[in-house]
């Protein structure tokens, strides 16, 4: 098998919870996101756009929808007879196997799979963010600057930077120390969580840190702080688009708000730079007559009837007369019946929020109302039918 | 399982959708949204487990290729089976029927595995259970079913449906070409089963005899010598040969009863996957009555109409009872009324496009 220039690991593991409810039956990276998407085809799009041709997606929480959503990777262009994408759960070995342990063991337990490809340089991804990013030009800092390891970073305001782990840099953007979370940031370039790594470097590494029992084999606060002990090359990749880490129901919601802008900082909608999906198949959407929308985004499949304002309706989405459905996040597959009102909420896949039903609470400071998936919510004041 | 072939013929074709077909066959006419008329038959077919499909194009037939591409959408990228396309074979050669272009693709049908062959056009819209259509060939051991549907429809001028006669026991006893049908008329949808070993002898038979149409020379002609049975077909199905009927049976999608027979209740109607985004309504846009595909960005007005993927409706625009196919862009303060503009159309700013008795059609790419 011919060498690959690089390949790429998608660490898709985690099970956020922090998503509350949306996690309960599939792993972060598998959560709907956008009305058509799900958070794994955002960097899945991002290395087919890339030029990434091998991608193992690391998967250890709830991984049945993940796997059977990536599949053989044809949508992402990635169903290759060398390489493409591959789904990696924890394995035994004649050693005998064991969970993955940390972002690090999780790689450090595929190295026979990287070794296959015999790749120069190996990019580590996470699931966890909405972000467009050529990965290539990437590579070619890292590779003109002669480094080790280069780690995407993005200028977060100053007041946020404790919740990120920091990178503090020379002039030159060379790293120079890593702050995990620091109570008292001294630069505001946080960690994209994107890190590129020269193989051979990255798998001494890897092996070291496995030997090192106190160590929690996590590529932000063993690999990386152990590198730059070791002097090694470290730069800083600056990214100066949009990211947003969609890691708690807030973020989430509000990332789906992001969209909705008139000119968004983030734009679904680009012919250059598609987000490849599964599931893609539904009729177009039908608006009725007595319908109103205004300031949303509605996918195939969806029948709408009611009022949609400032909103993400994900698809076959069914909403009946006189409801309305305000700042919310509507996921796959949900009936919404008459006078429904709706609001400042994400309602997951597969919901029934029966006729008169209210979800929501208005008030800004509130917080978000999230209702996990096959959920059925019924109007209180209904008078209860009793079958005899 | 019955080892089932497909064959989609183009060749017969008729031109009555004019500049929609200037540069693309029938078959590729978009349709309803986001669709294509052949994906209608492609999905009929793949739904009653055919799993090798060959297309007979007669010209024209880039955008079917590019469309169809593999058939991966419709699960036909497979080790066995698959989708064929058998164009004309003699480049200078007019084609002179749809029995010649078998005859040159002979070895196609001796080679292919399958005992009976569904043959159809690549331009109804409708949702044919084949399953039942072979199920009723078999029950009453037809050598040929001929699947016909009573006419409904405005009353047409010129005679272009050929019609059949059907006896009590649903025998075909009569083809009769080229007829203005009435309501109830039994029209031929062109669309049939018969066994391998039947049509290849059939077609070897014909082209021996410089007969070269199936219709005429393999059906009709053989009505007394064969059991040819009709199964009517009683589903929702317009009759489109005009741009008018086009632009109203179109229109007909926008009605969610009509909707959900098409693409709720039935089998899934697959089409080319283009990975548009979710369509964005601004704050600007004011939407009632349409059916609309993904990746269109609206900030104008749209009522009454079908937009493709991947329109744009700029702020002040007005879309009335129109249909914009793939790609069309309309700007700031254009109107578009009682309009079929073909992909990739850009009305400019403040201009307008009415048509009055019957839809104007915009062609493909023109900027107005």
């Amino acid at each position: 098998m011919g060498a690959k220039k690089w390949i790429a690991m998608l660490l898709a593991g985690g099970q956020g919870s922090r998503l509350g409810e949306l996690t309960i039956g599939l792993a972060k990276p598998a959560v709907p996101f956008g009305g058509k998407y799900r958070i794994i085809d955002f960097p899945l799009s991002n290395c087919t756009h890339s030029g990434i041709d091998t991608v193992g997606v690391l998967t250890q929480y709830q991984p049945l929808i993940l796997n059977d959503y990536v599949g053989n990777g044809k949508a992402w262009d990635l169903d290759l007879d060398v390489g493409g994408v591959s789904v990696l759960p924890p394995y035994q070995g004649k050693e005998g196997g064991e969970w993955y342990k940390g972002t690090a063991n999780a790689v450090y337990q595929n190295i026979q799979y990287i070794d296959n490809y015999d790749p120069e340089h190996v990019l580590i991804l996470s699931g966890d963010h909405i972000y467009k990013m050529d990965y290539s030009k990437m590579l070619d800092y890292h590779i003109e600057k002669n480094a080790e390891a280069t780690i995407a970073v993005i200028q977060v305001p100053w007041q946020e930077a404790s919740r990120f782990g920091i990178m503090n840099t020379n002039d030159d953007d060379k790293v120079t120390q890593f702050d995990e979370k620091p109570k008292y940031p001294k630069s505001n370039l946080a960690s994209m969580g994107v890190y590129l790594f020269n193989w051979k470097t990255l798998r001494r590494y890897l092996i070291n840190d496995e030997k090192d029992e106190n160590s929690s084999n996590d590529f932000g606060s063993n690999i990386i702080p152990k590198m730059l002990e070791d002097r090694k090359k470290l730069y800083a990749y600056r990214f100066n688009d949009y990211w947003k880490d969609v890691g708690t129901v807030e973020s989430l919601w509000q990332a789906h708000m992001d969209l909705l802008e008139d000119t968004p900082n983030f734009q679904l909608n680009d012919q250059q730079w598609k987000i490849f999906a599964r599931n893609a198949n539904h009729p177009p959407q039908y608006i009725s007559p007595d319908a109103e929308v205004s300031q949303s985004l509605i996918n195939e499949g969806c029948m709408i009837h009611g009022n949609i304002e400032h909103s993400v309706l994900s698809y076959n989405v069914q909403v009946g007369y006189g409801s309305t459905i305000k700042d919310s996040v509507i996921m796959p597959n949900v009936t919404i019946g008459k006078n429904v009102h709706i609001e400042r909420s994400i309602i997951a896949s597969n919901c029934v929020i029966e006729d008169g039903a209210v979800v929501g609470n208005s008030a800004v400071t509130s917080d978000i109302t999230l209702i996990g998936e096959n959920q059925t919510i019924i109007n209180p004041n209904k008078k209860k039918i009793t079958l005899n | 399982m019955e080892n089932v072939l497909g064959i989609i013929n183009l060749i017969n074709e008729r031109q009555h959708l004019k500049d929609l077909t200037a540069h693309r066959n029938v078959a590729s006419v978009p349709f309803g949204g986001r669709y294509r008329l052949i994906d209608f038959t492609m999905s009929n077919l793949i739904n009653a487990d055919v799993s090798k499909v060959a297309v007979f194009p007669k010209e024209k037939y880039l955008s079917v290729m590019d469309h169809l591409g593999s058939g991966k959408e419709w699960n036909l990228d497979r080790r066995s089976g698959g989708l064929y396309i058998l164009p004309p074979i003699h480049p200078d050669e007019t084609v002179t029927g749809d029995m010649k272009q078998f005859y040159d693709h002979l070895s196609f049908f001796e080679r292919a595995e399958a005992d009976t062959v569904i043959i159809s056009p690549g331009s109804h819209v409708c949702k044919l259970d084949f399953n039942e259509v072979l199920d009723y060939h078999k029950k009453h051991k037809a050598d040929i079913t001929v699947v016909y549907k009573d006419y409904v429809g405005e009353l047409i001028e010129k005679p272009i449906y050929h019609t059949c006669s059907v006896d009590s026991d649903d025998d075909i006893t009569d083809i009769s070409f080229y007829t203005i049908p009435r309501p109830g008329d039994h029209v031929c949808l062109e669309t049939f089963i018969i066994s391998k070993s039947l049509l290849v002898n059939l077609i070897k038979s014909c082209v021996a005899s410089g007969e070269y149409d199936f219709l005429k020379d393999a059906v009709k002609a053989n009505l007394h010598r064969f059991t040819v049975k009709g199964y009517n077909f009683t589903g929702d199905m317009p009759f489109i040969h005009s741009i008018e009927s086009f632009h109203a049976s179109n229109m007909n999608f926008l009605n969610p009863s009509v909707i959900r027979s098409f693409f709720g209740d039935t089998w899934d109607v697959y089409t080319k996957i283009k990975h548009e985004a979710p369509t964005k309504y601004s704050s600007s846009s004011k939407v009632t009555n349409s059916l609309i595909a993904n990746g269109c960005d609206i900030e104008g007005i749209v009522e009454n109409s079908i937009l493709f993927r991947g329109v744009k409706v700029k702020k002040g625009a007005i879309v009335r009872n129109s249909i914009i196919m793939q790609k069309g862009v309309i700007e700031e303060g254009a109107i578009v009324e009682n309009t079929i503009t073909d992909k990739e159309v850009r009305v400019t700013s403040e201009k307008s496009v009415i048509g009055l008795k019957q839809p104007t059609v915009i062609k493909k790419a023109e900027v107005i």
